[in-house]
């Protein structure tokens, strides 16, 4: 069956999920998934509305109104006029995973060239139609229009039923960003209408006919073998079973909450085991971690030889500490897999991916394979969702029926796969102004297996299946490097074999431990320099955009330069840091200041105010982009402040929001966003950049306050006392 | 088998459930097919599952359904709809005061219960009336500006 014919039998016969997502007007559009293929993007139905084929998603970001705005401005379509489908493997281009900020960055870009393609196409086939050269023509409001006249014929007149035809051209001409009209607002979200009505439809509301709610049950430790199951153990359960493959273990029941009973019921032996050495020692297990490989960075003069030639040197060691996704909905899946092929719902990042992970795994044809993306909750990288859309899989095959699995919170805090630990040693010499004039960075962090199509999944892996051996916890050396020009600067990078938790990508993967630690080490050497931090990066650094970001913050932030910490001996100290990032040494420019006061007493750090100036180039809802870098800043103060996971030697033991606190509303401070306007400027995600600044300007802020510099996070109130003894003594 | 009547949005149902125990978010989920109230943790740690009963906001995960029998319950789609919104769902519209939404029942049931008992809150309350209920996208500062939104429309 070509593609052409499969997306418009999807459509044609479209099920529940797809009519509720797709308009009908889409549904008379025949078209292909072909990522190069204009009509892999784009439809036009006979009454002129538009469907774009999105393989990104919208996670909760705004980039279900920015797409629409970018094929609005570009093909000359009025934003209502568009439906959006995102992910679908069946209707949808694969464009590759949802993460890295590449959803407008990457994605949108991609499509924003569909569009131009489009028109330029549109505006040919008018042409010739109107006898007139196509720079006499325009494309407005669905239809291709004279300029200065009054002819006008619509998109869908023009096609005449017929799709594009014509690859993406690399070259088409984009729209003049001066003449934007669409693309810079603040365009409203088309989802949350529906959101705060409770009429929006996640993957936890999706229900299919005959189908079976599961539960998994989790070893006592990790990988531990199953040694028996006592199946009465749930027999006075109406409808309940169990399912058990070599040591993945599952309860599944027609109700919901009787599948919850059963979990809590089943009597499961599993062999005792002790796979891990307990949190308290994790970055000792860090350190005494064989080194898989070392890559440099960046290497520019000569570091090693300027440290060992210089007199003094400063020395400080940071680290990071493994975190949650801690979504606050457990992941979901539903799975309807029968004769070889079937359907998985789910909000996994990467539906395109995990298609072909599932497909290999359960041994289907992965033509026949189709993953539905919903919305689920909040993700923030590679949570649950893709483990539990395979348990789904795995027990909709053996049941023969569809099946819906949720997590449960201690499974979601448990054992979803975590950001790995990190560990930086950095030393530095200071030349005759105080300049840094040798810095080096030795950054350790888990080594990714190449190629790694999925992370294991835990399932898949219980159960015996061949998951593929590895590990991957995304772009973790970037920023390693000091964004500072230094004549001898050396980064180092020890990729390490293991790490003591199945790690992830977690929003800003590594940028977020390896900013903390380059920027609080600059602040020490300013310190150390009697310099203001401030006026200390902004001597040191030369890139425009990056300066006017610092600049701004200091500004919004009203720095009074001062060279050295407030300390004193108040009850409650008063302080303020600031941190600055060239996103990934290549994207957005972030610069953040931080109020705090510490409470001597206690240790208590409470964040007054953050100041943030952010740069991210052309933005396309500048509104979309604030409700981003807010959540970046309150999403690491979170993880600044109070996250940490814990495990013994068995099992992770920070279960539930007790264990693992987050950020509250009295926690929450005022937050002071400049986003800088960059019209002209390629657009830059803006979902991960503002992250980096935070734990930084957090620990600069405290040190301001207290003269105590805090080198590993979380700052709770226990580790900010214990620090400011160390100093009392 | 137990019979339970619920009056939910102002409609009474007629549910049977074979756990006396069964917790109401399971019940107006699975049976009454409603959507509002989301699964969090189960412990009534998050909120996100928060429901009103007799106007106060309470954690469906943890309150049996055979405990609110006759009492009156709403849910985040009795409050009101796209075309229609209550007070505060207009506001966090206003303010977009969202990102996935997961938790955002929550805030908007437990926001309604303070405004009714509290018309015009300080900030300081709102943030009090919010505390046990979380967020991890980072809404919490547009969830702020929509309940004041919503005090000083009212």
């Amino acid at each position: 069956m070509t593609h052409i014919a499969r997306r418009s039998l999807l459509l044609g016969a479209a099920g529940l999920v797809v009519a509720f997502l797709v308009p009908r007007n889409a549904a008379a559009s025949a078209t292909t998934v072909d990522a190069d293929s204009v009509d892999g993007y784009l439809a036009i139905a006979p009454d002129g509305g538009v469907t774009v084929f999105a393989g990104k998603v919208d996670l909760g970001t705004g980039a279900r109104a920015a797409i629409r705005q970018i094929v609005a401005e570009e093909l000359g379509v009025a934003v209502v006029r568009i439906a959006l489908v995102e992910g679908d493997t069946a209707l949808t281009p694969d464009q590759g995973s949802t993460g890295g900020s590449t959803g407008i960055m990457v994605g949108g870009v991609q499509i924003r060239q569909a569009a131009a393609t489009a028109r330029a196409h549109l505006i040919a086939l008018a042409a010739a139609k109107l006898q007139r050269p196509a720079a006499d023509l325009d494309t407005v409001q669905g239809a291709v229009v004279v300029r200065g006249g009054s002819e006008t014929i619509g998109f869908a007149a023009l096609l005449g039923g017929a799709l594009f035809d014509v690859p993406v051209d690399k070259a088409a001409p984009l729209r003049d960003p001066a003449s934007y009209k669409i693309v810079g607002t603040s365009y409203p979200r088309p989802d949350l209408p529906a959101k705060l009505t409770a009429r929006h439809f996640y993957v936890q509301d999706h229900r299919v006919d005959g189908m079976l709610h599961a539960r998994i049950v989790r070893p006592p430790a990790i990988g531990a073998k199953l040694q028996a199951v006592d199946a009465t153990s749930i027999a006075q359960i109406p409808g309940a079973q169990i399912v058990r493959l070599r040591d993945f273990l599952a309860v599944v029941a027609p109700r919901e909450w009787d599948a919850v009973r059963a979990l809590r019921a089943v009597q499961a032996t599993w062999e005792a085991a002790t796979p891990l050495a307990g949190s308290e020692t994790v970055y000792d297990v860090v350190r005494a971690t064989p080194v898989a490989r070392t890559e440099t960075l960046r290497n520019v003069g000569d570091a090693p030889g300027a440290l060992a030639a210089a007199t003094r040197v400063i020395r400080a060691s940071y680290a990071w500490p493994i975190q949650s996704h801690a979504s606050m909905g457990p992941s979901c899946a539903v799975a309807d897999i029968r004769d070889g092929g079937g359907t998985v719902w789910t909000a996994s990042q990467g539906t395109h991916r995990l298609r072909k992970t599932i497909a290999r795994l359960l041994g289907l044809d992965a033509a026949k394979l189709r993953l539905v993306y919903l919305d689920g909750s909040g993700s923030y990288g590679t949570n649950g969702n893709d483990d539990v859309a395979f348990e789904a899989a795995l027990l909709s095959r053996e049941l023969r029926r569809p099946v819906r699995v949720q997590w449960m919170r201690e499974d979601e805090h448990g054992w979803d796969p975590k950001g790995p630990p990190q560990v930086l040693d950095l030393r530095a010499t200071l030349d005759a102004d105080g300049n840094v004039a040798a810095w080096e960075t030795v950054a350790m962090v888990p080594a990714n297996t190449p190629n790694l199509p999925s992370i294991p999944l835990i399932a898949a892996v219980a159960a015996g299946l061949d998951g593929g051996a590895g590990q991957s916890a995304g772009l973790t050396s970037l920023n390693a490097d000091p964004p500072y020009a230094i004549a001898n600067m050396r980064a180092d990078i020890k990729w390490l074999t293991t790490t003591p938790l199945r790690p992830s990508n977690l929003r800003a993967p590594g940028k977020i431990g390896n900013v903390f630690a380059v920027e609080s080490f600059i602040d020490e050497l300013a310190a150390a320099a009697s310099v203001d931090p401030l006026a200390y990066r902004l001597r040191q650094l030369r890139d425009p955009r990056g300066r006017e970001v610092l600049e701004r913050a200091g500004t919004m932030m009203a720095w009074a330069p001062r060279a050295r910490s407030v300390g004193g001996g108040d009850a409650v100290l008063h302080g303020r840091g600031i941190a600055y990032v060239h996103y990934k040494q290549s994207e957005n420019y972030v610069a953040m200041g931080i109020e705090v006061t510490v409470e001597r007493a206690t240790g208590t750090v409470r964040v007054l105010r953050v100041a943030c100036a952010h740069d991210c180039g052309l933005m396309i809802n500048p509104d979309a982009v604030r409700a981003q870098v807010e959540g970046c800043i309150l999403q690491t103060l979170s993880r600044t402040l109070f996250e940490e996971v814990t495990f013994d030697r068995a099992r992770v033991t920070s279960t539930d929001w007790a264990s693992y606190p987050i950020l509250t509303f009295p926690d929450v401070p005022r937050l002071d966003i400049a986003l800088i306007d960059r019209r002209n400027e390629r657009p830059l995600g803006a979902g991960e950049a503002a992250t980096a600044t935070v734990g930084a300007a957090l620990g600069n802020a405290v040190f301001d306050a207290t003269g105590v510099r805090l080198r590993k996070a979380p700052f709770t109130p226990a580790a900010v006392k214990a620090a400011l003894a160390g100093q009392a003594t | 088998m137990t019979d339970l009547t619920l009056r939910v949005n102002g409609q009474s149902h007629s549910v049977s459930i074979d756990d006396p125990d069964t917790p109401l978010l399971y019940v107006l989920r699975d049976d009454l097919a409603l959507r509002g109230p989301k699964f969090g943790c189960g412990l009534g740690q998050c909120g996100a599952c928060t429901v009103l009963i007799d106007g106060a906001a309470m954690r469906s995960c943890i309150t049996p359904a055979a405990a609110v029998a006759g009492r009156a319950i709403v849910t985040l789609e009795g409050l009101g709809s796209p075309e229609q919104p209550s007070r505060v769902q207009a506001a966090f519209i206003a303010e977009q005061a969202a990102q996935c939404g997961y938790c955002t029942n929550g805030m908007i049931m437990a926001a309604t219960a303070l405004l009714a008992r509290m018309p015009h809150p300080s900030e300081a309350d709102v943030r009090d009336a919010l505390a046990q209920n979380l967020c991890r996208c980072g809404s919490h500062v547009r969830v702020l500006a929509a309940v004041q939104r919503a005090a000083a429309e009212g």
